[in-house]
């Protein structure tokens, strides 16, 4: 059922297939950040409590999901890698690491933003914002893990071993800062049935929500094929893909 | 059984009470960071009451940091660890073997310690009854997670600041659960389900963590 996936796990396969879908992910980036942007910033209606700083949202929440579901795929990545012992999923889940830790960050600092002039506090040790921090140490790990190793081969397995670990205390902490303290609001835009949010203002968040997907998709298969070429720089193929570069420069 | 018990845990436990001093010094850490919580918020007994058993879990997650370096390093330098990999005996048996040694070193006299942290920071009597269950079940939940990042670094060159920042985000949730449990019985509330998780969270890392440990053994050993 999954052969398809099986020739990918060559390196140059892999990198052939980035390659191929590169322009897409940032064409496609492009395109709803553009909209979702523009249209949540400028032509969302304003919000009857919270005015015009509720338009953080179109920042804070897309990047606050995706920097959950970048550890996920970087814990997929990593079982991947794990039980089939393939090499390119290792590398995809260090590609990943740095664009998920940045993801966080983005959200921390969003939220602060939004949390002064609602709360009245930049920072308060509520649930979700402990536990996004305690990702953002977990991704750090992870980075840190990977870069601590001269041989990547084994860093890679390092870092794969402590993203599992990290996955599987990811939902044990959510769930022990939510009993611990909790100030911030529940979910909004996850309860499909009977959503909590205007549709005009939630078409921008789910767009925007696309375009960050896009986006870390884009820059994580850059980051990919750097790392595959920087691991098989002394292979054949990346020789005569390097040769080819230089001979159509001299042209 | 045998090989296990004469080869593991009796040669672990001479070799731990041979270098007394690697004994001794995690546990006089602990007893100094402890020491500095009263100098730094002030003597005054309500706040040491209040703040008491986050600082004697704080202090002991950092010095079994301290220590947690030890479980595997020695044998991983001279060897030894090698020759285990090539023995018939499973891996993941003698690595289970080792971690139970070194909890029994590193936290049995933590165990025996509590009572006089406990009135260092007077702490009720009460809560000290619901300290020690944490301490009973918490620690055994330090040593086998924290192995799991052992065994990853312990090919590293400078493992020991690394170790901390990989495993400190790990134990979050045990220090909030743990510290709650206290909490409770402080107000003299029912604490229960805080050890239930706690429990929970130790037969989760007991069943799965040895596979780890030895997997990430066998990727330092390269």
């Amino acid at each position: 059922m999954w052969k398809f996936l099986h020739p990918y796990a060559k390196p140059e396969r892999a990198y052939q297939l980035c390659q191929t879908l590169q322009p897409w992910f940032w064409s496609l980036a492009a395109v709803c950040l553009v909209t979702g942007s523009i249209w949540g910033l400028l032509f969302a209606p304003q919000d009857y409590q919270q005015g015009d700083s509720f338009r953080i949202i179109y920042i804070h929440v897309p990047s606050a999901i995706l920097s959950m579901s970048t550890y996920v795929a970087m814990a997929v990545a990593a079982v991947v890698g794990l039980v089939w012992q393939w090499r390119t999923a290792f590398m995809a889940m260090i590609a990943m690491a740095p664009v998920g830790a940045v993801m966080t960050f983005i959200a921390l600092v969003t939220g602060a933003a939004w949390g002064k002039p609602m709360w009245g506090a930049w920072w308060v040790w509520d649930a979700r914002l402990t536990s996004e921090l305690i990702l953002l140490f977990l991704y750090m790990g992870v980075i840190a893990l990977y870069g601590a190793f001269e041989d990547k081969q084994q860093a890679g397995k390092a870092a794969g071993v402590m993203a599992l670990v990290g996955v599987v205390n990811v939902p044990i902490i959510h769930y022990s800062v939510e009993w611990w303290n909790t100030l911030h609001q529940g979910a909004t835009i996850s309860k499909f049935d009977t959503p909590s949010i205007a549709p005009e203002m939630l078409w921008p968040l789910l767009i925007n929500l696309a375009g960050f997907a896009f986006f870390i998709a884009a820059v994580t298969v850059v980051r990919l094929r750097s790392e595959i070429l920087r691991r098989d720089v002394h292979r054949p193929w990346v020789q005569a893909l390097a040769e080819q570069r230089e001979n159509r420069r001299a042209v | 059984m045998s090989p296990l018990f004469d080869g593991v845990f009796k040669r672990d436990m001479a070799i731990a009470f041979r270098q007394k001093s690697e004994l001794v010094q995690p546990i006089m850490f602990l007893l100094m960071v402890v020491t500095l919580f009263p100098l730094g918020v002030g003597p005054s007994p309500d706040t040491l009451q209040r703040i008491g058993p986050g600082v004697i879990w704080i202090a002991a997650i950092l010095s079994s940091l301290m220590g947690m370096e030890r479980l595997f390093r020695d044998d991983f330098q001279d060897g030894s660890l090698e020759q285990v990999m090539l023995s018939p005996v499973p891996l993941w048996q003698v690595v289970a073997v080792k971690v139970l040694g070194h909890w029994l070193v590193s936290f049995i006299p933590l165990l025996l310690l509590s009572p006089l942290l406990a009135v260092f920071l007077n702490l009720t009597f009460g809560m000290y009854q619901a300290l020690i269950v944490t301490l009973i079940l918490g620690t055994p939940l330090l040593s086998f997670v924290g192995a799991i990042a052992v065994g990853l670094t312990v090919g590293l060159q400078r493992g020991g600041l690394l170790l901390a920042l990989l495993l400190i985000p790990v134990f979050i949730p045990l220090l909030i659960f743990a510290t709650s449990a206290v909490d409770s019985a402080a107000l003299q509330l029912p604490y229960q389900p805080q050890i239930a998780i706690i429990g929970a969270m130790l037969l989760l890392s007991v069943a799965a963590s040895p596979f780890a440990i030895a997997y990430a053994l066998r990727v330092s050993q390269n």
